[in-house]
């Protein structure tokens, strides 16, 4: 039996954390919140996650930093957008979780094998490589990268795509690859350049 | 009448139906589509999670060329890539530190964005710009007794409301209306579809396309539109996994451009309901009477 301590202690947190997080652009409304839980009765994942909306609010202003990080809810948000209109205190909290899901890639907190990240990383990669996404391949490279076996059981799925037209093997592609490159290379000086 | 516009990945691949019918009922509006001038993705919702920075610059990338092609407005029909161009917009003009990120890095290689198009949804451009009424003089053939589910989704309407209400939309019930299909009450139009969770994490993202599906046969609906390519897919492609899981609920989903066209009496290869896999039931042929009164 796996027994685990449920309750937080002071040391367990990351001290500045939160300031960091609401300091963010967008982000800087959590300061406000509530704790009314309409955000996670809105939510239409929440049923599925280890810390609800609320509970990840809090965690984050409170400093506990590895808790969110390493949560599953941050991967569950899927952009519904429901809970920040919903906010009584104007907190947009899908932003939130889009900047706690950069920060747990950045510091690699997330399951290795935990498809949400992986499919995040590899739409990224491909945009880089090639201006667009094209479906098959991405769903392709996040499958063998986290179950290979699984993959298997979107064959019907593949089918049938095939079946009415859907189902294209073409890496589509921009022509000035180049130019968005540098764009991108830019940004990535100037965030270097920030952090210095 | 001419717009900008952003067709994104989807609309290129599995939610080509959706390209394939909108251009045809825009043409057939008097409505000018000059495609943007090699348009990169918009990054959906997953570029975000990954670099805030990046994900701007290369959404602004596009607003730069349709600046640059001196069209006003962007016409972006599939709901990702209407948010997060419309985030976008959003971000330059509220955060000064983000205005100068990208304005830099489109600079490097003579790109400039004001921040000054329109992003712009076709039901928007359809009943604003159009009019119901331009639309009602082009139907030959009312979707009489059709009873549609109008699914709305989460991008469109939320977090920005530019067109529309944000919990209980109703441009498209409008619209399906002057195309003479019947409305149905689905207090479901704005939830989610579950995005890529269907395809990531099957247990939680199929099980919302399921309610949304269930509840759409529960209310007597014949078939859902949608205006979204990921929406589509999930209630159209996954039905059969949905079915394994649960049960059968066999309802066709199309894009609302699919219906507009059926009701313009637009040729088949126009209105494309052989790309659902669910297919949708041939219209009633009208009655004698009624296309002689005609």
């Amino acid at each position: 039996m796996d027994i685990k301590r449920t309750i937080k202690y002071e040391a367990d947190r990351v001290s500045g954390f939160g300031r960091e997080v609401m300091a963010v652009p967008g982000c800087e409304a959590l300061e406000h919140c509530i704790q009314c839980g309409t955000c996670s009765g809105v939510c239409p994942l929440s049923i599925y996650m280890d810390y609800t909306p609320r509970q990840v609010m809090e965690l984050v202003r409170s400093d506990f930093k590895n808790e969110v990080l390493q949560s599953h809810t941050i991967w569950l948000c899927a952009s519904c957008y429901a809970c920040t209109t919903e906010c009584p205190r104007q907190i947009r909290i899908t932003d939130i979780m889009y900047e706690l899901k950069q920060r747990a890639i950045k510091e690699k907190v997330y399951p290795k094998r935990f498809p949400i990240p992986v499919l995040a990383e590899e739409f990224t990669k491909m945009v880089h490589d090639y201006g667009r996404i094209s479906e098959t391949w991405l769903v392709s490279k996040m499958y063998l990268r986290t179950n290979p076996v699984a993959a298997l059981g979107m064959a019907g799925l593949g089918m049938n795509l095939m079946k009415t037209g859907r189902f294209s093997l073409k890496q589509d592609k921009i022509e000035r690859r180049s130019e968005l490159a540098r764009i991108m290379e830019s940004v990535d000086q100037q965030n270097q350049k920030a952090q210095a | 009448m001419k717009y900008a516009y952003f067709p994104g990945c989807s609309l290129k691949g599995t939610g080509k139906a959706y390209e394939e019918s909108l251009l045809p009922v825009m043409k057939h509006l008097g409505v000018e589509m000059q495609e943007l001038d090699d348009w990169n993705c918009c990054g959906a919702t997953a570029y975000m999670a990954v670099d805030e920075g990046k994900a701007c610059a290369a959404a602004a990338r596009n607003l730069a060329i349709a600046e640059k092609s001196g069209l006003q407005q962007v016409l972006a029909p599939c709901s990702a890539c209407y948010l997060v161009l419309n985030k976008t917009q959003h971000y330059l003009h509220e955060y000064p530190g983000m205005r100068q990120t990208v304005a830099r890095a489109l600079e490097t290689v003579g790109l400039r964005c004001e921040g000054t198009s329109a992003v712009r949804h076709p039901l928007d451009i359809l009943l604003n710009d159009i009019g119901l009424e331009a639309v009602k003089q082009k139907v030959t053939r009312p979707l009489k007794g059709l009873k549609v589910a109008p699914y709305y989704g989460c991008q469109i309407v939320r977090p920005y409301a530019t067109f529309d209400d944000q919990t209980n939309p109703t441009t498209m019930d409008r619209l399906l209306e002057a195309l003479g299909a019947t409305v149905v009450k689905w207090p479901l139009k704005t939830k989610c579809c579950g995005g890529s969770l269907t395809g990531t994490l099957p247990e939680a993202g199929l099980r919302l396309s399921y309610i949304l599906l269930k509840e759409a046969i529960k209310r007597g609906a014949d078939v859902i539109a949608t205006v979204c390519p990921l929406c589509q897919f999930n209630l159209d492609a996954y039905h059969p996994k949905i079915s394994a899981r649960w049960e059968p609920v066999p309802i066709p989903t199309v894009y609302f451009s699919q219906l507009m066209g059926l009701a313009f009496g637009l040729p088949d290869n126009q209105v494309v309901l052989h790309r659902g896999m669910i297919p949708m039931k041939p219209l009633a042929a009208p009655a004698p009477a009624a296309a002689a009164a005609r």
